[in-house]
C-alpha cells in the first residue's frame, strides 16, 4: 500500500481537529464545527462521485474509457480522449418494425407518457381532494378510508390481474395501458385534501354569492391557493412516471413504443462491449428530472415543509 | 348542504372512482380468485385450489428470495436509517447558510430512477476498472479484483451499498423535517442542567422525532420488501449468480410474466402483502410498547 493524497488528507483533517480541540478557547465548538463540515463534505463527495463518473464516461473516447477513473489530465485533453463518439452511436438511426428511428423517439415517448400521467393525476387528484375537503356528504368518510386503505396494498399484487384486464381490453402495446390505469393517485388525493382543508370557507361562499359554478370554485378559487402543493406533487408524479419500469416493460412490446428505462435496460445487453453508449443514454435519461427539480425546488421544499409543520 | 352541491362533490370524485373501480377494486378481487387458478398466459386458466400456495411455500427458490429480501430490509433499517439520522443531526443547526445546499446534494440521487441507478452501478462495480474497486484499492491497497456482481457472497453487499447511495439522503429529508419539532428551549434547558450530547439525544431529540422515525421505518420496510428494479438492472434481468440477488418481487415477476403463470404470481403477491402487513403491525405495536413501558 502506497501513501497517497487521500491518506495525507485524512491526516490533515485529524491534525486540524486535534489542534482546534487542544486550543479549545470556545469549549470545542470550532473543533466540532470543523468535524461536522468534514463529514458532510465527505458524504457529499461520495454522493456526487458517481454523477461525475457518468459525465466523464459519456464524453471519454470508448478506447480510453478505462484508462482514467474520471476525466483525463488536462495535458491529455484532445479529440482522441474526449469526444462525442458514444453519443453519436447512441443517436444512430435504428431499424424497428415501424420504420427507422433515433434515440429521440424514446426520449419523446418517455416525456409524453410522464406529462400525460402527471397532468391527469394533477387534475383528478386535486378535484377529488377538493370534494373531500370542502363538501360534507354521506360516503365521504368511506371514500377517504378506501383511499388510505388502498395505499397499504403492494401494487405488484395487482399487476397480474391488471395485465389480464389490459389483454381483454386489447390495450397491450398501446400507451392507453399506461395512461388510463395511472390517471388517478390515492396518494395525490390525500395530499390535496390536506392542502385544501386550509382554503377558507368564506372565500368559497363569497364566490358562490357572486354566482360562480362549483367547478369554478374548484378551478379558480381553491386550485390557485394550493399552488406550492401542486408543484411538489407534479415533481413526485413526474418522477414516478419517468422512472417507472415494470408497467412499460410488461405492457409495451414494439421497440418504437418503449420508454427510456426499458430501452436502456435492453441496451445493457445490446451494447455490452461498448458501455459508453448506454451510459450516455443514462446521463440523458436523468437530466429531465434534475432540471425539473431545480426549477421547482423552492415549491418542492416549501411543499415538504408545510406538510411537516401541519404534521 | 343542498342537492346540487352533493352532486358536484360526486362529480369531482367520479374520475377517481371510475378508474380505481376498474383498475383497483376489480383487480384486487380478481387477484384473490386468480391465486387459486393455474394460468398459462392471460386467457387460459384452470381451478387448482391451494396448489399455487403449496407450490410457492414448498419452493426453495422462494425462501431464497424471502431470505435475500429480509436481509436487505434489515440493513435498510439498521444501517441506512441511522446514517440518514446522523447526517440530519449534522445538518440541523440553527443558522447555517449551507444547509439548503448540502440538503440538495445529498437528496439528488433520489431523482435517478432505480433502473438508471442499477445500470450505472453495474458498471461502477466492474472488477479492475470499476470506480468502486479503484477507490477501495486507492484507500486500502486491496480490493481491485473483487467481482461484486459475479461472486454470490458479494451480491447482497453490492445491493446494500447501492441502496445506501440512493436512499440515505432521501430519508435524511424526513429526519430533518422531524428535527423541526425538537424544542430549542428544551435543548437549552437540558444543556444548562448538565446533560451531555448523548443524554440530550436520548431524552430530548428521540421523543420529538419518534412519529417521523416510525413513519420512515415503516416506509423503508414496505419499500425494501418490494425491491425489484434495482437488482433487476444491476444483475441484468436475472437473480444474479446462484440467485444470490433474487427478491420476492423478482420471483413473482419471473413466474407471472416470464413463465406466464399469473396464478402463482397472484399467490406470491398475497403472501407478500400479508408479510408486509404483519411487519408493519408489529412495528406499530413495538413503538407503542416503547411509549408506555
Amino acid at each position: 500500500m502506497s501513501f497517497n493524497v487521500f491518506h495525507a488528507l485524512l491526516i490533515a483533517v485529524a491534525a486540524v481537529y486535534g489542534a482546534l480541540w487542544f486550543l479549545r478557547s470556545d469549549h470545542g465548538t470550532s473543533a466540532n464545527t470543523f468535524l461536522r463540515y468534514a463529514v458532510i463534505l465527505a458524504a457529499s463527495v461520495l454522493v456526487l462521485a458517481p454523477f461525475a463518473w457518468l459525465v466523464a464516461a459519456t464524453f471519454k473516447d470508448p478506447d480510453v474509457l478505462n484508462e482514467y477513473v474520471f476525466f483525463p489530465p488536462l495535458s491529455e485533453w484532445s479529440s482522441d480522449t474526449l469526444n462525442f463518439k458514444n453519443l453519436r452511436v447512441l443517436f444512430e438511426p435504428r431499424q424497428t418494425s415501424a420504420g427507422t428511428f433515433t434515440f429521440w423517439l424514446f426520449i419523446f415517448n418517455s416525456l409524453f407518457l410522464a406529462c400525460a400521467q402527471t397532468g391527469l393525476q394533477l387534475f383528478t387528484s386535486s378535484m377529488a381532494g377538493f370534494a373531500l375537503a370542502k363538501y360534507s356528504f354521506r360516503g365521504s368518510g368511506l371514500v377517504l378510508g378506501f383511499i388510505l386503505g388502498s395505499m397499504m396494498i403492494p401494487p405488484i399484487l395487482l399487476l397480474a390481474p391488471v395485465y389480464m384486464i389490459i389483454v381483454n381490453l386489447g390495450w397491450i402495446d398501446s400507451f392507453l395501458a399506461l395512461i388510463v390505469p395511472s390517471a388517478v393517485s390515492g396518494y395525490g388525493i390525500f395530499l390535496f385534501r390536506q392542502a385544501m382543508l386550509g382554503v377558507p370557507k368564506e372565500l368559497l361562499e363569497a364566490a358562490r354569492v357572486e354566482g360562480a359554478s362549483e367547478f369554478r370554485l374548484y378551478f379558480s378559487v381553491a386550485l390557485p391557493l394550493v399552488r406550492p402543493m401542486s408543484g411538489a406533487f407534479c415533481l413526485v408524479a413526474f418522477l414516478a412516471s419517468w422512472n417507472n419500469f415494470i408497467a412499460p416493460n410488461v405492457f409495451l412490446h414494439s421497440t418504437h413504443k418503449l420508454t427510456l428505462p426499458v430501452i436502456l435496460q435492453q441496451y445493457m445487453g445490446d451494447y455490452s462491449s461498448q458501455y459508453g453508449v448506454f451510459l450516455a443514454g443514462t446521463l440523458i435519461a436523468i437530466l429531465p428530472p434534475v432540471i425539473l427539480f431545480f426549477l421547482l425546488q423552492r415549491e418542492f421544499i416549501s411543499g415538504l415543509t408545510s406538510g411537516a409543520v401541519k404534521g | 348542504m343542498n342537492r346540487r352541491r352533493v352532486v358536484s362533490a360526486w362529480l369531482f370524485l367520479s374520475p377517481f372512482l371510475l378508474v380505481s373501480g376498474v383498475f383497483f377494486i376489480y383487480p384486487f378481487l380478481w387477484a384473490t380468485i386468480l391465486a387459486f387458478y393455474q394460468t398459462s398466459g392471460a386467457l387460459h386458466s384452470v381451478f387448482v385450489g391451494w396448489s399455487n400456495f403449496r407450490f410457492v411455500l414448498g419452493d426453495p427458490e422462494f425462501f431464497r428470495a424471502l431470505r435475500n429480501t429480509t436481509i436487505f430490509a434489515f440493513f435498510s433499517i439498521f444501517l441506512q436509517l441511522p446514517l440518514s439520522l446522523g447526517l440530519a443531526l449534522l445538518l440541523n443547526t440553527r443558522k447555517d447558510r449551507w444547509k439548503g445546499f448540502f440538503r440538495l446534494i445529498l437528496f439528488s440521487p433520489h431523482l435517478v430512477g432505480p433502473i438508471f441507478v442499477g445500470i450505472l452501478f453495474s458498471v461502477l462495480f466492474t472488477a479492475r476498472f470499476g470506480m468502486i474497486n479503484r477507490f477501495l484499492h486507492y484507500i486500502s491497497g486491496h480490493g481491485l479484483d473483487l467481482r461484486w456482481l459475479a461472486d454470490p457472497s458479494l451480491v447482497m453487499p453490492a445491493l446494500i451499498l447501492t441502496s445506501l447511495w440512493m436512499y440515505v439522503g432521501f430519508n435524511m429529508i424526513y429526519f430533518l423535517a422531524g428535527l423541526q419539532n425538537v424544542s430549542d428551549d428544551l435543548m437549552d434547558a437540558a444543556r444548562v442542567d448538565g446533560a451531555g450530547p448523548w443524554q440530550r439525544f436520548i431524552h430530548v431529540i428521540v421523543p420529538a422525532i419518534k412519529p417521523v422515525a416510525l413513519f420512515v421505518v415503516i416506509m423503508s420496510t414496505i419499500g425494501s420488501f418490494q425491491l425489484f428494479e434495482l437488482p433487476y438492472a444491476l444483475l441484468n434481468a436475472t437473480g444474479g449468480p446462484d440467485n444470490a440477488g433474487l427478491t420476492i418481487v423478482m420471483y413473482l415477476y419471473q413466474h407471472a410474466f416470464e413463465s406466464g403463470d399469473l396464478g402463482t404470481g397472484a399467490a406470491v403477491g398475497w403472501i407478500l402483502a400479508l408479510i408486509i402487513f404483519a411487519i408493519s403491525m408489529a412495528q406499530i405495536r413495538i413503538s407503542r410498547g416503547l411509549e408506555s413501558p
